[in-house]
């Protein structure tokens, strides 16, 4: 299964970002072969759209879900149309490792 | 001649200055109050207008026709606003985020993209206090841009001789004030001698200088902060036009929906002047 995670850098130890369309990275893990793979987010720098620009991303990379602090509309919208798992991170999430173990746990 | 009242900082006195110009000038021309600050406009709260037109200010946005869109992504590919997202074989639409710029439907191989109406707002006409002709824009709640209201707005009222068209802009220094300032002949930057005014203005004075517009300024609330506005407008070399003092009863007035000249009748005369301080500026040339 493909995991996207918002993060402050290029890492798994790197920080979560609590905000989707306005990270600097995603992360996307697979979690059969444990290999990842982190991609600059497009919405970033982006005036508007920002939402819709990293969901794009995301639905382009083939994630079955998607992890961060919160979604917005417009993301929302492109992921329920993608049938892309969306899921918030629990309060105690810091780092991209630990999204992704707490993601595996709950399964 | 067209002046645009702005300030960056939000209520600094944009629409009290605005507004009494427009009554001390509603004897000497035809005056046309524009209020483009659409998103909280509240000039008609003084100068008290009968609305007697009322259009939808309307973007035309994509509809893709599904049995022509081969979901190529050309049209995701070149939307600037990301108004656009492809997701398996269907283009999704946001409307919210699109400009109306028509990219899409330009670019689309297919000719598989349609422009419907979106309405955005509203654009209002009706006669004032004093015979003044009153403009406003109206934004929809919810709706997120301003501009195109904006734009749209200015296109009614396009500027005729021994006309003076005087365009209430929106508060802050982004796209919206931008617009409003486009083709204006000056700019009345109001202001207050507090941090957060002089700083606004700045940006302010930055943006006049690129787009190349005169400009002047009002010191409103004078009396209160220090000298750093002061000593700013002289480095800038930028003329102060007015001064109106910190007053309580002004403020109690104001508050209670009554202009400036109402309260101190006075002001007519000074706004006279300043509007012929502003003819000189502008070298006697209005577009």
């Amino acid at each position: 299964m493909k995991l996207i995670i918002s993060a402050q850098n290029p890492s798994l130890e790197a920080q979560v970002d609590r905000r989707f369309g306005r990270c600097m990275w995603l992360v996307l893990f697979d979690t059969e072969t444990n290999q990842w793979e982190a991609f600059q987010n497009p919405g970033a720098s982006q005036s508007g759209g920002a939402g819709v620009a990293a969901a794009q991303l995301v639905v382009d990379k083939g994630a079955d879900v998607v992890l961060s602090g919160d979604f917005g509309p417009n993301a929302s919208r492109a992921f329920q149309a993608a049938k892309i798992g969306m899921q918030r991170f629990t309060d105690s999430t810091t780092t991209v490792q630990e999204a992704v173990d707490h993601f595996k746990y709950v399964k | 001649m067209q002046i645009a009242v702005a300030s960056g900082k939000g209520g600094t006195g944009k629409t009290t200055i605005a507004t009494s110009l427009a009554l001390s000038l509603a004897g000497l021309a035809d005056v046309r109050y524009v209020d483009c600050d659409v998103e909280a406009p509240n000039g008609h709260l003084f100068l008290k207008p009968e609305f007697t037109e009322s259009a939808p200010a309307v973007i035309r946005i994509p509809q893709i026709q599904t049995e022509k869109c081969t979901a190529c992504g050309r049209c995701v590919e070149v939307c600037e606003f990301h108004a656009l997202a492809q997701v398996g074989k269907n283009i999704l639409v946001f409307p919210q985020l699109c400009h109306g710029c028509g990219s899409c439907t330009w670019n689309c191989p297919e000719n598989a993209i349609v422009e419907v109406p979106n309405p955005i707002g509203t654009l209002e006409r009706g006669m004032a206090l004093e015979n003044i002709e009153f403009f406003r824009g109206l934004l929809t709640i919810s709706e997120p841009m301003p501009t195109p209201i904006i734009r749209q707005l200015k296109k009614r009222v396009y500027p005729q001789p021994n006309t003076i068209n005087i365009y209430d802009a929106p508060p802050g220094a982004s796209c919206s004030v931008v617009e409003t300032l486009r083709g204006v002949d000056f700019a009345l930057l109001v202001t207050e001698p507090t941090s957060f005014g002089l700083h606004d203005l700045k940006q302010m004075l930055g943006i006049v200088s690129d787009m190349n517009i005169p400009s002047g300024v009002v010191i409103n609330r004078d009396g209160i902060g220090d000298d750093s506005l002061k000593d700013t407008l002289q480095d800038y070399n930028i003329p102060i036009l007015l001064r109106v003092p910190f007053d309580r009863v002004l403020a109690e007035s104001l508050a209670a929906g009554r202009t400036l000249v109402d309260v101190y009748p006075e002001y007519r005369d000074i706004l006279r002047e300043l509007y012929q301080k502003v003819t000189e500026i502008v070298g006697g040339k209005t577009k």
